[in-house]
Formats: C-alpha cells, structure tokens, sequence
C-alpha cells in the first residue's frame, strides 16, 4: 500500500516533468517553423528603397511608381492646390493626421516635405482599391465643393490633394504617406526616412 | 474547484464525442488496451522510430515546398535560397535531407528485427507485405525525391536509373521515354517527380502506414522470443506476457525517441553531409546534360541493389536481378520452412546464413559506393550469389534446421544485458573486461564513483530531485 | 597481426590517393570562425577571382553581417556597388567565356562542398609552366584546366618534375622555377585564406548551426534522462 503510494507520486511528478521540458522544447522547435515563413532575403531586398526623379514633373502632373508592390503617387501641387487644403478643413476627419500613418516629416498640413510635392501610397484605406486622381474643381459627379483631390470609385471614398480624408466616408483615415526624402532637389530616395 | 469544472467539462466533452465517434474505442483497442508482449529489447523501438521519421519528412517537406520551385531553371537556385535567404531554412533543409537516409537506416534495422524473430511468420504475412510495399513505396519517394535538387548526381542517378528501363526489350524505350515525359531527363521529368514525391507517394505511404498498423493490432505483435502470448490468457481475457501499449511502450518509446532525435541532432548541427553520404558532394554543383561526373552511384541506401545489378554483364539480366533481389523478399514468409519463429531457438544454419545475409548485404552496400574494379567486380558477384543463395537455398536449409524447445512463457524478466547467453555476449563481456582492466578506467572509475556518491546523497534529501533517483 | 592491420589503417589514407601520378591533397587547416582569415580571404576573393567567377548565391548584405564589414570597407571592396542589395554576380558574358577558355567559368558559390577544401587548397598551389596550354599553364590536380594561373605574380612559377613509371611520363612533384611577390609560407596562408572564405561562402549558416547544435544536444540530453527516468518508475510495476 505504501509502495503504491509512492509509485504514484513518482510516475505523477516525473510525468509532470517531462511533460514540461516536451512542450519547453516543442516550443523552441516551433520556432524555426515559424520563422520560416517571414519574408525570404530576397523579398526584403526588392522592398529596398527606390529612386524617383522628378525633374520632369509638372505642376499639377501625377506620376505612379511602384515600392514594395504598392503604387505610390508623386503629385506637383500648384500653388491653388495649396491653398485650397486650408478651406477643406471643416469637412475632414483627421485634418490634423493625428491618426494616420505618415514619417514625422510629414506630420503637417501639407502632409509632406516639402509642400509643392506630394508623395503618398496610393491605396485607399477603406479596402484597398487605387483612388483616381481629380484635380479639377466642381466637376459633375463630385459636386461644387469639390475642390481638387482623390475620389475612390469602389465605394465612394474621398480624399483632399494631401490624402486626408474626408468626413462621412467609408475610408477611416487618411492616405498613408510612406517613408523617403530628398538625396538632392529632384531626386526623392522613396522607402526610407533620412536619419 | 476550477480543476474540478476542467475534469467535469473534459469528461462531457468526450462522453459527446463518443456518441459520434468512436473515440475511446479506438484508443482502448489500439492503446490503452491493446496487449503488447513484455519483452520488447532494443530491435522493438525501430517501428515507432520510423512513424517519427514519417512526420518529419511530411512536416520538412511541406515547408520545404513552400519555397521550392520545381523548374529546371530555378531548383538549383531555389534550394540555394532555403539554405541562405529564408530565416532557419538551413535547418529545415537539413531535417530532410537527414531524415531521408535515417529513414532508411531506421527501417532496414527494423526488417532485420522482422527477419530475426520471425515477425513475417503465420498469422503475420499480411504485416510483412505491406511492409514490403512500404519498402518499395520509401524507395520511389527516396528515388524521386533525389531528382528535386537538380544537381549533377540528381540528374545523372536518374538518368542511369531510367535508363535501365529501357533495357526492357520491345517495350523499353518507349517506356522509358513515358517514364520520362520527354527523350532524357528534363524540366517535364523533374515536374512529375515533384507531383508524385510530393503528394502521389507520400499519400500511398500513409495509406499503407495505417493498413500495416491496423494489420498488426489485428493478430497481435510478436516478440523476441517467437512466443504466441494470445495463447495464455488470465481470466480477464488478457494475455499473461501481455502489457497495455499505453502506458508502459509511450513511455518506453518516448524515452527511444528522445535518444534517436538525439544522434540525429548531433548530425543535422555537426555533420549534415556526412562526408558525402547523405549529401553528395557532386550534388553541389547544377546538373549539367552535357558534363557527366566522373563516378555515377546511387544514394547509400540503394547501392546493395545497384552493386547486383552490375554483377550481372548483360544490362536486361543486371536490371531483372536487381528487381529480383527486391521481390524475392516477399516471399520470405513462404520460403522459411521453420515451425519456429525466434532466432533464439532456431537451429545454427538460420543464424549462419542470417550473419552471411548481413555480410553480403552490407558489403554489396560498400561495393556500389565506390567505382568498379576488376577484384570489386569479383566480390559483387561473389556476394550476390550468396545474397540470393540466402533466400533460394532457405526452403531445403530451413528443414534441416535443428531447433530448441520454444518456451510457453516470454523470458522475463529480461536478463541483465552483462548476464546473457551467446557468443556475441561472450565478445561484449570480453571486451568490457579489457576496458576496465586499464589502469586509466580505474581511476576514471574512482572519481566518477565518488561523485556519483555526492550527487546521490543530495538528491536523496531533495524535495523534487529525489523522484530522478 | 595487431601491427599489421594498424600499419594498413595509417597507410589507408595514402593508398586512398594513389592515383599514379595525382598529388597528394594537403589540408590548409581552415577554421570558419577566424573572421580575420575570412575577411582577408574575401578581399583576396573580390580582388582575383570575382572578376570571372561568380558567387551568385552569396548576398553582399549576408557578408557585411556575418564577416563584420563596415560600410565603408563594402565601398572599398565593391566600389560600383551602390546600394548593399544583391547577390555577388560577374560582369562576365558566359559567351565571352567560352571564346577565352573554351568553357562557362562556373559559379563558386558552393564549389568548396562539391570538391573540398583540400583539393582547392591543393588545386590553387599546383600550377606549373606548360608552353602546350593556351595560358602557358596547366595544373598537376586538374589536368588540362582551363583557368589561367591567377595567382602567379604572388606564387611566382612552378614547374614540374617528371619521372617513369612503368614507361609512362608522369609528374613526381613541382619545383619553385621563379620566385613570387609572396614568399612560400605566405603563398600558402593567402590561400588558406581564400579557401577558408570559399569554405564560409559554400555555408554561411555553418556559422550558427555549429553554434546552436550544443544547445539543442544538451537540452536532449536533459530530456533523455527525464524521460528515462519516467521510463523506469513504470517499469517498475511490470511483473
């Protein structure tokens, strides 16, 4: 009866024990499987910082280039544009891109380095279709307050021409600006913040 | 109380479960209730060992595959990024290559183990069957498998490999060239070997895991001593040489496992290649159709069967040999006359041949490695004559075998490994005797005997340390 | 007996070789994680053999890690490089190739696996002066190779000493013709060097699985005997 008693308490403990150490080493065994699936070096080598040259841009000219398989817009803002971002702020959102993403350079009005040029990833941030760009004022279909922007034709999201967005959209913030900054005054480097 | 309400929910839950499957069932007939004989040694672990092996393969192939691509143009680079770009692919890579030629390793022990004590015996043929259709199933896999890297001895193992099928007369081309997909190994090839290695065979393989499993647990495991424990029941209907699998073989084979993954670690972080056997140096360089490496040899695990096929001077004799040797192993349940199934109390002439079967078998293995030569030449054909001499000759030796009693009960308990009866203990006992002899040993002995006896003393006294005694 | 069948296991390694004629191979005692020899080797690597052959499945970037360059040495060493991205490929045309050398000059990346560090070792230290070859050379390892003598400004010339056997011409050994900018000693160091980081490129992960293996074997070590232990008290109770 006593030797019983132990045995128990034995084959209790010690099963305890190696249950213990099994899932302590099936958890580090998992880690390589799960590691594994993180993006390849190669992967994260295209997701590399780009060049972009805006010798040639215009004022009020869009240009796309692709970073880390996104579109991302480079607009030349006129001077009307700029000024036009002051009277929109009533109906924004977030006019103030308190709860968007962008670098801390961009964290302003202008939501960008400097204000006549424009750099944001051109996806809207309701569910990821690709705004159309509608510079003109009062057109048609957007009506009279419409003073220059992005428009969204999925679902009717509205953007100002510094990606904020609008109130009363589907779209919860506004456009993500990403990370870059200028090598020299035409040359963005888009990808990476200056540090 | 919680733990209460734990045990109370697991309880419904499965109560739940059996209403609609049959989940305790099965784990009582398989498991908890399924009688294993006692006497299980060291030959026993060999099976759960290969279902481990199994899942690793399974599991590193999956997420092997993942960034893999089965392209003539990209394998080569493909694996190179495995082993470089994705984040512990090194590891992965290495489980599998590892885990392809321990497989083998593993499951030839254990058909030795089935060839020693009878285990292929009535009612027990079915078992070896599938076994040897495993066998078979295991070398497609290992052959196609090999292809995937896209090396110059991926390419040229296939390539001399296929072409034996061509020897096949009428039909042999053109069987080759379906084989194939095209006139010689190329990107079609490597994409249907991919198919079949990756879901085709590994599908067949479960399948026939689980029919060999089932087919066992259906007449019962057969043990070292060849003894029917079924026949000797208590009154409960349990066999007396009988013990529940779970608890006491979980526990037995979790214990050989952790030893088993132990010296595969050892491999897989210290010698991956094994100096050139598990992963062969010409496999490093891209597979080249126009530059034939200077000696073409199959992997380790299938060089006993390529050394007889090139014993044999014609190339449609060689090929038929070396599918005879093969196939003749399923016969074994057939050729052995024996009533008796244990090696143990089987008369010399099945241990004899049994050794000159290991002999052959191991020096064909050697021979197939290295290139031909005429004394090597020699050999092969020497040894593959006793090779098939071991299986033709078995139905006339087998009679004349003059065996022991076989006894009624297991040998239990075991007896302690330095107190056994043999020739080979006999050497074991020697050599030991010689070690312990030397005077280094001795003191050897001296320190680690005193502080085993520290070591005891406190872990004697320790709350949690004293269970480990 | 006992004499004889040590004497045979010694001697086992020379009749491995006895390829009448073939050199014997020489260890160059490589240790990958001498990241000194490492970075001299790449340097040596970049400086001599990058120009034709290729390592296009080592990332610059992996070797700024693990060999400690800075970002300054990377410039120095890939100086057209702009951005650390990229594997270390040639500007070598393979057609180009093939009209110079009459075959593709193979990529390196993972020759050390396939050939061995010895018989590099060996390979880079047997040229000799040949005038039947198109570059002057040939190679007492690797007869009738198609790669020039890279490294004959530091190694100087060789040349081969000839003897019979069996009325067949075969090379005994290779003598110093002409002195190099390196001495003997210092020949061999940088091409220890070199191999050490061909050794390093064919694995880079070697690094760190040599690192971790003690771990992991540790830990089921401890596990073993947990589990062994476990074994045991069930054991126990079968009768």
């Amino acid at each position: 009866m006593n030797e019983n008693d132990i045995d128990l308490e034995k084959r209790r403990f010690l099963t305890q024990t190696t249950v213990a150490l099994g899932a302590v080493g099936t958890a580090f065994a998992a880690v390589p499987f799960i590691n594994y699936l993180k993006p390849g070096a190669g992967t994260l080598e295209s997701g590399a910082p780009i060049d972009v040259d805006i010798t040639k841009l215009e004022p009020a000219q869009m240009i796309r280039v692709e970073w880390r398989g996104q579109p991302i817009w480079v607009l030349k803002r006129t001077d009307e544009m700029l000024t036009s971002l002051d009277e929109l702020e009533p109906v924004l959102r977030d006019p103030q891109s308190d709860e968007s993403v962008q670098p801390e350079s961009c964290k302003n009005k202008y939501r960008s380095i400097k204000p006549e040029v424009f750099v944001a990833v051109g996806i809207c941030t309701h569910l990821g279709c690709s705004p159309t760009y509608r510079p003109e004022a009062a057109p048609p279909d957007l009506g009279k307050e419409w003073l220059g922007g992005f428009f969204c034709t999925c679902h009717g999201s509205r953007f100002d021409l510094a990606g904020r967005v609008y109130k009363k959209v589907p779209a919860p913030t506004n456009l993500v600006v990403p990370p870059y900054y200028y090598e020299t005054d035409t040359r963005i480097i888009m990808g990476e913040e200056r540090t | 109380m919680s733990n209460c309400n734990c045990k109370n929910f697991a309880s419904k839950l499965l109560a739940w479960i059996d209403e609609r499957f049959p989940l305790s069932q099965v784990w009582n007939e398989h498991m908890a209730k399924y009688y294993a004989p006692k006497n299980f040694n060291f030959w026993y672990f060999f099976g759960s060992l290969a279902l481990l092996v199994l899942v690793n393969q399974i599991v590193t192939g999956i997420w092997l595959t993942m960034n893999y691509k089965p392209d003539a143009n990209m394998a080569f680079d493909a694996v190179e990024a495995i082993m470089r770009d994705f984040e512990w692919g090194w590891l992965i890579r290495y489980m599998h290559s590892t885990g392809a030629s321990i497989f083998f390793i593993v499951i030839y022990l254990h058909m030795f183990r089935g060839m020693m004590y009878g285990s292929f015996k009535k009612p027990r043929e079915l078992v070896w069957l599938l076994g040897m259709s495993l066998y078979l199933a295991l070398m497609a896999e290992a052959f196609m498998g090999y292809l995937l890297p896209w090396g110059q001895m991926s390419y040229w193992g296939a390539n001399v490999i296929i072409s034996l099928f061509s020897a096949i007369p009428v039909i042999g081309d053109d069987l080759a060239t379906w084989i194939r997909g095209d006139f010689l190994i190329s990107d079609v090839t490597l994409n249907r070997f991919f198919s079949f290695h990756v879901i085709a065979v590994p599908l067949i393989i479960v399948g026939l895991v689980f029919l060999h499993i089932v087919a066992l647990h259906k007449v019962g495991s057969n043990n070292p001593d060849g003894v029917e424990i079924k026949k000797l029941k208590d009154s409960n209907g349990v066999p007396l040489d009988g013990i529940p699998f779970h608890p006491y073989y979980t526990v037995k084979d979790l214990f050989g496992a952790v030893v088993f993954v132990t010296i595969c670690a050892w491999i897989i972080f210290y010698s991956p290649e094994m100096g050139g056997y598990f992963l062969e140096h010409p496999n490093f360089i891209p597979a080249d159709s126009l530059k034939t490496p200077e000696h073409i040899a199959p992997v380790w695990y299938f060089t006993p069967f390529y050394s007889i096929l090139r014993a044999i001077p014609s190339k449609f004799g060689g090929m038929l040999a070396m599918f005879a040797a093969i196939f003749i192993l399923f016969f074994l349940p057939w050729l052995d006359r024996c009533q008796v199934k244990s090696i143990r109390y089987r008369g010399n002439i099945y241990k004899i041949a049994l050794g000159l079967f290991v002999v052959s078998f191991v020096t064909l293995g050697y021979l197939g490695t290295i290139p031909p030569t005429p004394t090597d030449s020699f050999f092969g054909a020497f040894f593959t004559i006793v090779y098939f001499g071991f299986f033709l000759l078995m139905p006339i030796y087998t009679r004349l075998e003059v065996t022991k009693p076989v006894p009624e009960r297991v040998v239990w308990p075991l007896k302690p490994l330095l107190e056994r009866e043999g020739w080979h203990w006999d050497l074991v006992r020697k050599a030991i005797a010689t070690l312990q002899s030397t005077s280094w040993y001795r003191q050897a002995a001296t320190i680690a005997c005193g502080y085993w006896q520290n070591l005891q003393a406190f872990m004697k006294n320790n709350k949690y340390l004293r269970h480990f005694l | 007996m006992k004499r004889i069948i040590v004497t045979c296991l010694l001697l086992w390694p020379l009749l491995a070789t006895a390829e009448v004629g073939a050199p014997p191979l020489e260890s160059p005692g490589t240790d990958v994680y001498d990241t000194e020899s490492l970075r001299r080797g790449a340097k040596f690597y970049v400086d001599r053999c990058l120009s034709c052959h290729s390592l296009k499945h080592l990332r610059y970037r992996r070797l700024q890690q693990d060999l400690e360059f800075s970002e300054d040495e990377m410039k120095q060493l890939f100086p057209s490089l702009e951005r650390i991205v990229g594997t270390m490929t040639t500007a070598m045309d393979p057609k180009d190739a093939e009209r110079w050398f009459g075959v593709a000059v193979p990529d390196l990346s993972e020759r050390a696996r396939a050939l061995g560090s010895d018989w590099l070792y060996t390979y880079l230290r047997s040229f000799y002066g040949d005038v039947k070859r198109p570059y002057g050379v040939n190679n007492w390892l690797f007869k009738d190779v198609a790669m020039p003598n890279v490294l004959w400004d530091l190694q100087g010339e060789q040349k081969a000493v000839f003897k019979e056997i069996d009325g067949v011409t075969v090379i005994a050994g290779l003598e110093q013709a002409k002195p190099g900018k390196l001495s003997p000693q210092e020949f061999d160091r940088a091409v220890t060097d070199l191999v050490n980081f061909l050794d390093y490129a064919a694995e880079p992960a070697q690094l760190e699985r040599r690192s971790l293996g003690k771990y992991v074997i540790l830990f089921l070590i401890l596990f073993g005997f947990v589990s062994y232990r476990l074994k045991k008290v069930y054991w126990k109770d079968v009768h």
